[in-house]
């Protein structure tokens, strides 16, 4: 009974980060995308001053601002979230962990925020250099933030840079009931911060990243222009973002491919779990199929055989790992992995083409006429939330049984120790079960109760945020004035000293 | 002065300015219900719309600073204040919603749901950081590992209660303050009487909270035999109290909202001190206690923040000083 109310905090603790943390990421890649466009289009109204580049900017800021609004409001739930669930997981790595995020508060969330206002008030009272400095500012910050966060993450994943040690009191390790108490410690800052598989993700969460931005700006775009209205603005943003987008696309195949590798050097269950590569042996690369982890097989399997082999190596003879290698009790769940694995690859595979084809019609000048492709275009943003979320649900549930990720057990020469059995042994000493992460004094009834009210704020909220963004849609962008070439607009100091009124909310401000 | 309490230092000026930027925001949405017409409420939101975000992420980075230097006693307080914190969580989030989507709806049903929503988020939230220290003051049970074994009936106190309503009154003066700043007119007239009161609430709170401290919460006063200096921030916070009616009297606003500050800030110090060396007490055997010492990251660690911290908090004052330097001056009556 006892070890079921323990299950139970664990389980329900999982499903409530599960929740809120796919709810909450359907908003930073969107501000991530969304401020590199309009970055963009606000150097290029600094270099062209075309006033239809200022109406875009002010068009897509608005939007961004709802979006950056419910991400902010999500995001603080997060950080609480270690503490109050995890509060076992958080003694462990605070130290290493714990130095990630507050540093992501300190260089990123600060920047953000306060530039936002002047991007988002600052329209009339600015300069449109110190605009744009103010839009490269937040977006900055987003970039930032996302660079914290994944090596918090990355290190879960392939922890580096710091060493396992009893923690000490009085100058003596910790005992309690004969047991050390131990936890990581930073050991070299930089090996962390730049640990095995750092750059491979942060590389494809950015490039996801300008995906979804670009495929939210384009599926506005698209709508507008199958309705027929603000035409000329709706082309020139669909073209600056479907550059981003087949651009992003072509180069998040490369990054998948390096990262793929990464991932078996370094998690081969893992990867072995993506492929639903149960027997050690050739590597045959699985396009469709159910998993079926009971039979270790998969049905109706499409596969080419060899090719996991191929990408990995270069080789399609040669051995791929298999989860046979892992005791029962290591292996990550296998059928989440892989169809979470599959649809993220899929869904790229669909950008590609669909980029692809896009830009070839816009070359011959037909693109805008074909409107089995812009509705196409509409829906794809749907997809596009989906990889970005996909991807992150591969990555934590190919991550389990641990939530810090212990290396192989070696031998004193530094030679991998197997099992009679011949799989691999990991050195539990150096890692952290996910079951052993949780909270110790917390009960199933509270998680339960939070699952219940975030479920129904966050529901609430998604109401919310479609609403508002319709109507913002609906309204469209307005054309701005061409500027007096007398009054260039005001520097930041002139404007700050001189400003006297501002409107209602982030999300609200007026023309 | 060591790495751990440069920490604990740095720890409590975020926090200050957390409760004195955050502080007026929540005292707004706590008068905002006074506000008589739509056009008022909505005035009242808009005097904070620009930077109650900025606001909040003085909590993030004190939440991260202190799972970053002391990872014990961040543990230990967000698992031990499991409930209270996801009602914290709902309130912080039904603000934002609430300031951000208020008017995005021409409906009065709508409007005045979400007006109930701010008001009572600001509430509630004020509350239970008020609850959240007064617990800290008192301590909480915890066993060896630094675990707390409590239930939630072992929060919610006589003194958490108190604590709690004197963080709403003083945070309704705050917010009074800073909306008889933003605004003009009628409205500003209104929130100069809603002064009067909410300090008077306060004045009452903050006699009852002080004197239960004396009699009933033993381990909130020795330390100031060890830091005499503290009796002086005691003297200040009487003072910055009592200065707040005598500027309002004179119409000197702007200083009666650096006197409220600076009464928010010595609240801090004073809790601060209080605590000194402890960041959680163990009520039930005072050796389980997390210290700065004993619930802190490793040197190299606190010294590597430290290095963050002194390139980053300077941008990041800068930052602030230049967004609320922009949105100065009054809120206009013609929002729309």
């Amino acid at each position: 009974m006892m070890m079921l109310a323990e299950l139970d905090v664990v389980l329900l603790s999982r499903i409530q980060f599960a929740l809120t943390i796919m709810f909450h990421y359907l908003f930073p890649p969107l501000t991530i995308g969304m401020g590199v466009v309009i970055v963009y289009l606000e150097g290029m109204f600094l270099r062209t001053r075309d006033p239809l580049y200022e109406e875009a900017a002010r068009f897509w800021t608005r939007i961004f601002a709802v979006n950056f609004a419910i991400g902010v409001a999500t995001g603080i739930v997060m950080e609480f979230e270690f503490g109050t669930n995890w509060a076992t997981y958080s003694r462990f790595v605070g130290d290493v962990f714990g130095s990630a995020l507050a540093a992501e508060g300190i260089f990123a969330f600060f920047l953000e925020s306060g530039f936002l206002a002047v991007l988002v008030f600052g329209w009339d009272k600015v300069s449109p250099g110190f605009h744009f400095f103010a839009a490269l500012m937040v977006s900055l910050g987003s970039i930032f933030s996302s660079i914290w966060i994944t090596v918090a993450n990355s290190w879960q994943q392939t922890p580096a840079g710091h060493e396992i040690v009893p923690m000490l009191r009085d100058g003596k390790p910790w005992v309690i009931n004969g047991e050390v108490i131990r936890r990581a410690e930073i050991s070299d800052f930089w090996a962390m911060v730049f640990n095995p598989s750092t750059v491979h993700r942060l590389v494809h969460v950015w490039l996801g990243c300008f995906i979804l931005g670009s495929a939210f700006v384009m599926s506005i775009s698209a709508w507008y222009v199958l309705k027929g209205r603000h035409r000329e603005f709706a082309e020139r943003s669909f073209t600056g973002a479907l550059l981003l987008a087949t651009i992003s696309s072509l180069a998040i195949l490369v990054s998948g491919h390096e990262q793929a590798k990464n991932v078996y050097e370094t998690q081969p269950a893992k990867l072995a779990a993506f492929e639903a590569h149960f027997q050690t042996g050739q590597g045959n690369l699985s396009l469709f199929g159910i998993p079926d982890a009971e039979q270790e097989t998969i049905r109706m399997n499409l596969a080419i055989p060899g090719g996991l082999g191929l990408l990995l190596f270069g080789d399609s003879e040669q051995e791929v790992i298999g989860l046979d290698k892992f005791r029962e009790e290591d292996r990550p769940p296998v059928a989440l992995s892989f169809y979470s694995y599959h649809l993220m690859i899929a869904i790229g595979g669909f950008f590609i083409l669909a980029t692809l084809l896009a830009c070839w019609l816009l070359i011959r000048g037909r693109l805008f006429q074909q409107r089995w492709l812009l509705w196409l275009f509409v829906l794809a943003v749907i997809p596009a939330f989906a990889a970005n979320e996909a991807g992150w649900v591969a990555a934590e549930v190919g991550r389990q049984p641990w939530i810090v990720y212990p290396p192989f057990e070696k031998s004193a020469e530094g030679k991998l120790q197997l099992t009679d059995a011949g799989q691999f042994i990991y050195d539990e000493s150096q890692g952290l079960r996910t079951t052993d992460a949780v909270s110790q004094f917390i009960s199933a009834g509270q998680v339960l109760g939070s699952i219940i009210m975030f479920a129904a704020i966050y529901l609430l909220l998604f109401i919310i945020w479609v609403y508002v963004l319709h109507q913002k849609i609906s309204h469209g962008p307005v054309p701005v004035p061409r500027r007096d070439e007398k009054s260039p607009g005001k520097g930041g100091w002139e404007a700050a000293t001189s400003w006297q009124q501002h409107q209602e909310s982030l999300t609200d401000t007026r023309e | 002065m060591d790495l751990n309490l440069i920490w604990f230092v740095l720890l409590g000026i975020l926090l200050a300015g957390y409760a004195i930027l955050d502080g007026f925001d929540l005292g707004v949405g706590i008068l905002h219900p006074l506000a008589r017409s739509d056009d008022e409420r909505r005035l009242v939101m808009s005097s904070i719309g620009p930077i109650w975000d900025g606001n909040e992420v003085w909590l993030i980075t004190f939440g991260g600073a202190l799972f970053a230097a002391f990872p014990e006693a961040y543990a230990t307080i967000f698992s031990a204040f499991y409930t209270p914190f996801m009602l914290l969580l709902f309130c912080l989030i039904f603000r934002a919603v609430s300031l951000e989507f208020r008017s995005k709806v021409h409906s009065p049903v709508w409007r005045r749901l979400w007006d109930f929503a701010f008001f009572a988020a600001s509430l509630l939230a004020s509350f239970l950081f008020g609850v959240t220290v007064a617990n800290g003051l008192l301590g909480i049970p915890l066993n060896e590992r630094g675990e707390f074994t409590g239930g939630i009936h072992d929060l919610l106190g006589p003194y958490p209660i108190m604590v709690g309503l004197m963080t709403v009154a003083m945070l309704a003066v705050h917010g009074g303050l800073f909306l008889h700043l933003k605004t003009a007119g009628s409205t500003q007239k209104m929130f100069y009487r809603s002064i009067w009161h909410a300090w008077g609430f306060y004045l009452v709170m903050w006699n009852l909270v002080t004197m239960y401290t004396l009699v009933k919460v033993p381990r909130a006063t020795p330390n100031f035999e060890h830091f005499p200096w503290a009796i002086g921030v005691v003297v200040l916070n009487v003072l910055a109290i009592a200065n707040i009616p005598r500027c309002i009297y004179l119409r000197q606003v702007g200083q009666a909202f650096l006197s409220s500050s600076l009464g928010i800030l010595c609240q801090v110090i004073l809790v601060g001190v209080a605590l000194f060396p402890n960041l959680v007490t163990a009520s039930n055997n005072l050796d389980f206690s997390l210290t700065i010492y004993t619930a802190a990251s490793s040197q190299k660690t606190l010294g590597i923040m430290l290095v963050i911290a002194i390139i980053g908090m300077p941008m990041v004052l800068s930052y602030t000083a230049i967004v609320y330097w922009t949105f100065r001056g009054k809120v206009t009556e013609s929002v729309y």
